[in-house]
């Protein structure tokens, strides 16, 4: 029936995502000018054209990122980017994930979640100002229409090779994991987030006004993009870990560098909100925290696509992409800062405060994390700036990092403990001091442990872990005493349960850091590496486990053949658990990637690679003991749920505190009959 | 207070700065990065070996024949991307490879070398005083010198098999001829 083959025809949905594509331009274009014009002039008519419009970009542009997951799925490989990016043997997780595993379809998922928060704003954000919402979504789709010119004109994904190829190039071997379905969408929500920042920013730099009301409409939004970049950053990290099969997890590579630089500034931020919304102070530091948060997320996206550093991340080089990008930056951020000199300083300053404060503990921590910021540019930068100015070549790698950024963190871990105990306004740093005693006692427990335990050589590990047992022990004090758990223990559960859940958030992000904190000492320190020739039927001793290569088969899998040992772990000669590495070969990219086995006790991780045979019946293997290291993602989870809980606070749910009154004066009405 | 209101412009100054350079760094042809040294005779050196690799490398290794001479490093990232390129250059024997371990700490890029293997002749540990010497602007970085000791072609970046095939052994092949 040739009439009802018509009514599904893939060519078809293509062109109708591409079309859709361009209509959320046309929409973007309209939605930057005129509910901009509208709040100018007090035109309710106009200021309400923000809210569909909004809506209307992103219902347009899923359309199109539908339809490219759509061409994706059937395998059209007449589109130049699916025959670029996948083929028919794929199975169909990696043919959806290969949307974004190239430029041009992260740009479109880049633009997709952009929208997403257009929309969101627009839906939830009922209980703002007409005016301010009108501008932030106009801000909003001025980013939305330059990245969609950028898409549109220079990285299109809908663009049709002719006459289309039989079968796709396939994907990169290293993206073709579950990691990569989570990863970098996680990752686009946090960066992306951080542009509703940015337009609340630049929206209250067009009102001229910046009150606690304003900062706590951006609180929300800070906590979500930041949770959503924690989480990115994490499992990029664990990622690289499992799969690269080098047995670290951080590599100072700028593109990792380039996500990190807006996790600390947006880590700013998140605290610098708080004494704007409690105190009407560090008013114009935080609007200018918020335009950096997503500068620098537009400077990674540059970083990435550009190929102006070397880096294995920057899959896409093309200088003409990276002006373009450049330009857009300047646009945005350069008008931002304009804006922000000629508008913030006509801002109201706020409360006065003492340096030893809730508010001075929170600007500390925000000098701090600044520097750390800055300091990852210009070690990222660096090689690039050093040879404009004096034509000089360095190097910078882990050594810079080492060097430098150690002495930022401690006193910032310090003080991390401390400032929550400090009340607003004037504090008393001593009475602060001595509540914790017991985490005096625990800091120096652990590190005098850790000496007897590893020996005196170890001193920085000491130093390390006690900054953690610091950290964690003075979270808990502070958790302790909220609940009043020395005085009435009994009643502490509920009163926990009754703890506002933003301080449940916190407590539960820096306890998180805590444990980051020792599981990135732990890997540093006493990291145990095995890198031997092995035939099947040796035994190799490991950090007290042996390591059985029983048997090494070559296995298929869906779209690979691989090279596959069979271990057991043991202890004391019994068996824990079986190990598994794979080396892959994937015919359709020629390519390899590597099957990492672990073996996690939660405390440290058995992790074995296969390398390439020796061609005498032998094998490479490396085997590391990673002790600690595991807690690196237990705490980094436990930070972005700390988000989580944080944001689902009352102070922070659409029109709560407007129910509650309500409530409050229901119940009085009640009382008073 | 007029440098009240001038601090507030300070941002868009340094961003504008930024800017500048970033446009700098794009213009660069990051690949082919000329060398002041190109077609100078190579520094003079001596480098001592890592552990487990004697001897070490020095200047009058590369005497009478082409090679390449790459610098890289175990912390460096791009240099692990490189590596089976110049793996597999190494087992086709038609170009020896000198490498510099360029910042490294000792330990670490033994291990680095027992991990990935060894493509390369000799192997030298530089502190970053023959790096300099060299010019090199970071790891990993490839030259190529003729048989009378002059740097002819630098490789800024990880080489490609690509970068091989039409830039590298071309001109292997000419020198060597």
């Amino acid at each position: 029936m040739p009439a009802r083959r018509r009514c599904y025809n893939p060519v078809m949905i293509t062109e109708i995502g591409h079309f859709a594509l361009v209509l959320a331009l046309c929409v973007a274009l309209l939605q930057a000018v005129l509910p901009l014009y509208g709040a100018a002039r007090g035109d309710g008519p106009l200021i309400a054209w923000a809210r569909p419009a909004a809506l209307a970009q992103f219902l347009f542009v899923a359309i199109a990122f539908v339809a490219l997951m759509h061409a994706y799925a059937v395998s059209d490989f007449s589109l130049a980017n699916v025959a670029a990016n996948s083929n028919s043997t794929k199975p169909l997780l990696y043919k959806l994930t290969g949307v974004w595993s190239n430029h041009e379809g992260s740009m479109l998922l880049w633009v997709f979640i952009l929208t997403l928060f257009g929309a969101a704003v627009a839906l939830f954000g009922r209980n703002l100002p007409p005016t301010l919402r009108a501008r932030v979504l106009a801000v909003q789709a001025m980013i939305g229409v330059g990245f969609l010119v950028f898409i549109l004109f220079t990285s299109n994904p809908f663009l049709r090779l002719w006459p289309a190829p039989a079968d796709g190039m396939g994907l990169n071997p290293i993206l073709r994991d579950p990691g990569l379905a989570f990863h970098p969408p996680c990752l686009y929500l946090g960066y992306v987030g951080f542009s509703i920042t940015f337009c609340f920013a630049v929206a209250a730099l067009i009102e001229g006004r910046v009150d606690p009301a304003w900062a706590r409409w951006v609180r929300p939004w800070t906590l979500a993009a930041w949770c959503a970049l924690t989480t990115g950053i994490a499992m990029g990290s664990w990622w690289a870990y499992y799969t690269l099969g080098w047995g670290g997890w951080w590599f100072w590579d700028p593109v990792e560098n380039a996500s990190f630089m807006p996790w600390l500034v947006g880590t700013a931020l998140l605290h610098s909100a708080v004494v704007v919304e409690k105190r009407e102070a560090l008013k114009t530091w935080t609007i200018l925290l918020a335009i950096i948060a997503f500068s620098l997320s537009l400077i990674g996206t540059f970083l990435v696509r550009s190929g102006v550093l070397t880096s294995v991340h920057a899959f896409a080089n093309d200088p003409m992409r990276g002006v373009f990008i450049l330009l857009l930056i300047c646009l945005y951020t350069g008008g931002a800062l304009l804006l922000f000199a000629w508008r913030a300083p006509q801002l109201a300053g706020g409360g006065l405060f003492a340096p030893i404060s809730r508010e001075g503990g929170l600007l500390f921590n925000n000098l701090l994390l600044t520097t750390a910021a800055a300091t990852v540019l210009i070690g990222t930068l660096y090689p690039l700036f050093l040879d404009i100015i004096a034509h000089q070549k360095v190097s910078v790698g882990p050594p810079f990092y080492d060097m430098t950024f150690v002495p930022i963190m401690v006193p910032l871990l310090i003080a991390m403990a401390v400032g929550p105990m400090l009340p607003w306004k004037r504090g008393d740093l001593y009475a602060a001091l001595s509540r914790l005693k017991v985490a005096f006692v625990v800091t120096a427990a652990a590190a005098l442990v850790t000496l007897a335990a590893t020996g005196a050589h170890s001193i920085g590990a000491a130093c390390g872990l006690a900054l953690a047992a610091w950290l964690f022990a003075a979270t808990m004090t502070e958790l302790a005493e909220r609940v009043r758990l020395a005085a009435d223990p009994r009643g502490a559960l509920r009163r926990a349960l009754h703890l506002p859940r933003a301080t449940w958030g916190m407590i539960l992000a820096h306890g998180g850091m805590a444990v980051v904190i020792a599981g990135i000492t732990g890997s540093n320190a006493w990291t145990q590496e095995r890198i031997v020739d092995a035939r099947p039927g040796d035994k190799i001793e490991l950090a007290g486990y042996t390591v059985a290569l029983d048997a090494v088969n070559q296995v298929s899998g869906p779209d690979y053949t691989a090279t596959r040992a069979d271990m057991r772990l043991l202890r004391n000669d019994r068996e824990i658990a079986q190990l598994h590495p794979e080396k892959r070969f994937f015919p359709v990219e020629n390519g390899n990637a590597t099957g990492v086995a672990i073996r996690t006790n939660l405390l440290a991780d058995v992790y074995a690679v296969i390398g390439d045979p020796d061609g005498k019946g032998g094998y490479t293997l490396r085997l590391y003991w990673n002790p600690l290291v595991p807690w690196i993602w237990l705490g980094a989870a436990a930070m972005a749920l700390g988000g989580i809980v944080s944001l689902t606070d009352r102070r922070h749910r659409v029109g709560a505190p407007a129910r509650r009154r309500r409530e409050i004066a229901a119940a009085t009405v009640q009382a008073a009959e | 207070m007029i440098w009240r209101r001038w601090s507030f412009a300070l941002p868009v100054v340094i961003f504008a700065g930024l800017a500048a350079g970033l446009y700098y760094g794009l213009q660069n042809d990051n690949e082919s990065l000329p060398s002041a040294l190109i077609d100078q005779p190579a520094p003079t050196f001596q480098l001592a070996s890592l552990p487990g690799h004697e001897p070490g490398f020095s200047s009058a290794d590369l005497a009478g024949h082409v090679s390449l001479v790459n610098t890289f490093a175990s912390w460096c990232t791009p240099c692990r991307a490189e590596h089976p390129v110049l793996q597999a250059l190494a087992a086709t024997k038609r170009v020896p490879i000198y490498g510099i371990d360029y910042k490294d700490k000792e330990d670490a890029a033994v291990a680095w070398i027992a991990a990935l293997g060894n493509p390369y002749t000799r192997i030298g540990a530089d502190d970053g005083r023959v790096g300099i010497d060299w010019g090199v602007y970071g790891v990993p970085e490839t030259f190529i010198v003729d048989r009378q000791g002059r740097i002819r072609y630098k490789h800024v970046g990880p080489l490609t098999q690509a970068d091989l095939e039409r830039k590298i052994l071309p001109l292997v092949a000419k020198l060597q001829k």
